[in-house]
């Protein structure tokens, strides 16, 4: 699950820059860019999840 | 090619004297930490303190430099849509190709190794009272030498981020002189990663998963702390704008900033504290004084001093909010609030610049450069920390054995106590 959380951090950052790499108008670029942020916010809350406790773990 | 930057001979002096201040901060990050922390590991941390100091400059100076460079001087650079992106810098390794002269990049050497050291000592709070010490010296080694100066050149070296202006028409490009994103939020980072790698503390969490309060051991220690990170962020804030964005005649008007923003975020965190609980936390409004730093760092030579205000009462509201989700939803054992500190005040920092700088100092776009340089920081510099101090794990366990913990990391580690004549403590008496 980390693993997966961590390659979709990069996923959305990568999707970030193509974004102002490849769109030449504000509006899409904008929209792209925010399509990357929702990537990484996926893969930053996945990452969260692998970190806390399961409920049967006991700290 | 980025032209170097230049500086009259008086803002060289001020520059200077500015940058002879910066340790300053690390010092009063020092002593937060060690304030938050248990007293039978205070000799540890403050020990710890100082060597990843040292071998944060170390490493910065034999490699860390050669990556991060200086507008003007050599870099890599690859073509994305006919466009040039400056990925690294190419200086020869242990800084033989600077020149110590009346020059900027002399200047930028010695800010560059004391925002390393200040950077490493970030995650020293989040791994208080558990993160051995040869471990933290090595994790610091990695980000005073690989991320923090690779972060640093796309900043401040005439990186892919300071060219989103000239190569894609947003804005000015990434804005943050101070440090808010390659300072603070690096090291804000980093100590997430540690947290997460090293867990929690033993006895922080009960058998429900709830959190156990474990206070800190010395609000002296905190406050003066703050104080003293004070004076050194003055400094900080007045030599980054001098050096990286030619802003050496502002400095009034940023060392009135840089203290607002740290006085609104500290009195928003007392306010809060006090309405929430009845009274003020000392060590809530202490980490909102720090926030309200950080988060000025990246705006405090753009804004006028009412937005200062608010940009420092939104920090100090965010660290009080954040540290109680990380401790109580997200179970993150962060003793010294090293994550919302520096993570979520450096980024709260970035936004701010993108949404309050002047017309002058910014341009159209300059909100998504600022976002482009968030989603860096969160989908490139965390998952390569987290790898790097994951990897460091598997080689060097970095946390203490549990009868370290339980005896204290001064006496396990370094065989004697920060406080010989009292022979036990409150802390001892809390579930372990």
């Amino acid at each position: 699950m980390k693993l997966i959380a961590l390659f979709l951090l990069l996923a959305g950052w990568i999707i970030v820059l193509a974004a102002v790499a490849l769109m030449a108008s504000a509006g899409p670029r904008a929209a792209f860019a925010l399509a990357g942020a929702g990537v990484e916010a996926l893969g930053l809350g996945l990452l969260v999840r692998a970190h806390m406790p399961l409920h049967e773990d006991r700290p | 090619m980025t032209p170097p930057h230049t500086l009259t001979e008086a803002a060289w002096v001020l520059c200077l004297l500015s940058i002879v201040v910066m340790p300053c901060a690390a010092a009063g990050l020092a002593l937060v930490n060690t304030g938050l922390g248990r007293s039978r590991n205070a000799a540890h941390s403050m020990l710890s303190a100082l060597c990843v100091l040292g071998v944060a400059a170390l490493a910065y100076c034999v490699i860390g430099f050669s990556l991060q460079g200086y507008p003007g001087r050599e870099f890599h650079a690859m073509l994305v849509g006919g466009k040039p992106w400056d990925w690294i810098a190419s200086d020869p390794f242990f800084l033989r190709g600077v020149s110590f002269d009346a020059s900027p990049a002399p200047l930028a050497v010695l800010f560059g190794m004391f925002a390393a050291g200040l950077s490493a000592s970030i995650p020293l709070g989040s791994g208080a009272d558990r993160w051995r010490l040869g471990a933290a010296c090595s994790s610091a080694a990695l980000l005073a030498g690989l991320v923090y100066p690779l972060f640093a050149h796309w900043v401040w070296g005439g990186g892919w981020l300071a060219q989103l202006g000239a190569n894609y028409g947003l804005g000015r490009g990434f804005l943050d002189p101070g440090g808010s994103s390659a300072i603070q939020a690096v090291g804000g980072l980093a100590a997430l990663s540690i947290a997460w790698i090293l867990g929690p503390r033993r006895g922080k969490y009960n058998d429900d998963h709830m959190p156990v309060a474990i206070p800190g051991h010395n609000a002296v220690l905190v406050l003066f702390g703050c104080m003293l990170a004070w004076v050194g962020w003055i400094g900080l804030n007045c030599a980054g704008a001098a050096i990286f964005a030619s802003m050496a005649g502002r400095a009034p008007l940023i060392v009135v900033n840089t203290t607002l923003a740290a006085v609104c975020a500290s009195l928003a965190a007392a306010g809060i504290t006090r309405a929430r609980f009845g009274k003020p936390d000392a060590s809530l409004c202490a980490n909102g004084w720090v926030a309200g730093l950080v988060a000025s760092s990246a705006t405090c030579g753009f804004v006028r001093p009412a937005l200062a205000m608010l940009i420092g009462l939104v920090a100090g509201a965010l660290v009080v909010f954040s540290v109680e989700w990380l401790e109580f939803r997200l179970k993150v054992d962060d003793p010294g609030g090293a994550v919302s500190v520096h993570a979520l005040g450096g980024i709260w920092g970035i936004l701010a610049a993108g949404l309050f700088a002047s017309a002058a100092d910014s341009g159209p776009g300059q909100s998504l450069a600022q976002f482009v340089g968030i989603a860096t920081l969160l989908g490139f510099v965390l998952p390569l920390l987290y790898a790097l101090n994951w990897l460091l794990d598997r080689v060097y366990p970095q946390r203490v054995p549990p009868q370290g913990e339980r005896q204290g990391l001064d006496l396990h580690e370094l065989g004697a106590g920060a406080y010989p004549e009292f022979m036990s403590h409150n802390d001892d008496l809390w579930q372990r």
